[in-house]
């Protein structure tokens, strides 16, 4: 990948992507969900496009997902 | 669990819990011994799950033993106080305790960007163009790519963003600042930044695919 190709991909924006306030609202009960497997993109796809999207919302999701798989029973 | 939808006269009925939600959430609501003991016990688990996001992400916080417990404990805290003052708003959408945890994971993100400023000075104001192009792997062999991608790009900044947006721009991308340590910075939201730099890259990438950088539908240089 060149430099236009990385900048070209980074200016990218998903008319789908709701924002972090919105996803952050709904995160417990989309990680929760992704937790399961479920097809959680499909269900909630402004999410997805946010997390694919917003680094630290990414972070938080992957960080929450870690809790709820290393709690389960 | 589905959220509780409104009845007839748009009253909504009491929330729904899972059995162990439940418990958490008659635990909490109570007051004496009972409270105090699921206090403790709330206390403990998110001091587990503390402990192990802190882990997770001590790369971004380069601080190691007694410091890093010290944190997941103020994290523990933090967390406990904002879960017991909304617990009002827990809908049972999920388990009590994935709710709970997100409560940590936050608390651990915005120690996260308030400790970037600990160890770190950026100017705000500085604007070094030439860390643009390594900032999206342009090979330090291609000249000419490197100055035209800085070129075309600060010249859509130029022309194109609000003051605002080229502040967020140039912090961000230009000066590497992570996101939530930028939220500190401006004493603003992630959700506000977020936007400013989300209506920043649709600018700008409308300015160079206009001028002919970047194709309206593909990737790549033109």
């Amino acid at each position: 990948m060149n430099g236009w190709t990385a900048l070209d991909r980074f200016l990218q924006t998903d008319p789908r992507d709701v924002g972090c306030g919105e996803a952050m609202e709904l995160l417990h009960v989309y990680a929760e969900l992704a937790a399961t497997d479920a097809p959680v993109a499909q269900r909630y796809p402004g999410i997805a496009a946010h997390l694919a999207a917003c680094g630290p919302c990414g972070e938080d999701f992957d960080g929450l997902l870690a809790a709820i798989r290393g709690t389960a029973e | 669990m589905a959220p509780a939808d409104p009845t007839a006269d748009g009253v909504f009925p009491p929330p729904r819990f899972d059995p162990g939600s439940g418990q958490w959430v008659q635990m909490l609501s109570r007051t004496g011994p009972q409270r105090e003991a699921g206090l403790a016990r709330l206390h403990d688990l998110l001091l587990r799950i503390a402990r192990g996001e802190l882990q997770r992400r001590s790369g971004q916080l380069r601080i190691t033993g007694p410091e890093l417990d010290d944190l997941a404990y103020q994290v523990a805290a933090d967390a406990l106080l904002a879960i017991v003052a909304k617990l009002g708003q827990f809908r049972g959408e999920s388990k009590f305790t994935t709710w709970a945890y997100k409560f940590v994971i936050f608390e651990v993100s915005a120690k996260i960007g308030r400790h970037f400023w600990s160890n770190q000075t950026v100017p705000m104001d500085a604007e070094d163009w030439e860390r643009l192009p390594g900032r999206f792997g342009a090979d330090p062999a291609q000249q000419t790519e490197r100055r035209d991608l800085a070129g075309a790009v600060r010249r859509a900044v130029d022309e194109n963003l609000t003051p605002r947006q080229r502040k967020v721009f140039v912090a961000i991308v230009l000066n590497g600042v992570p996101m939530d340590a930028l939220v500190t910075e401006l004493g603003s939201t992630r959700n506000a930044i977020y936007k400013t730099m989300f209506d920043a890259r649709r600018k700008l990438r409308a300015a160079l695919a206009a001028n002919g950088y970047l194709n309206d539908q593909t990737t790549g240089h033109s």
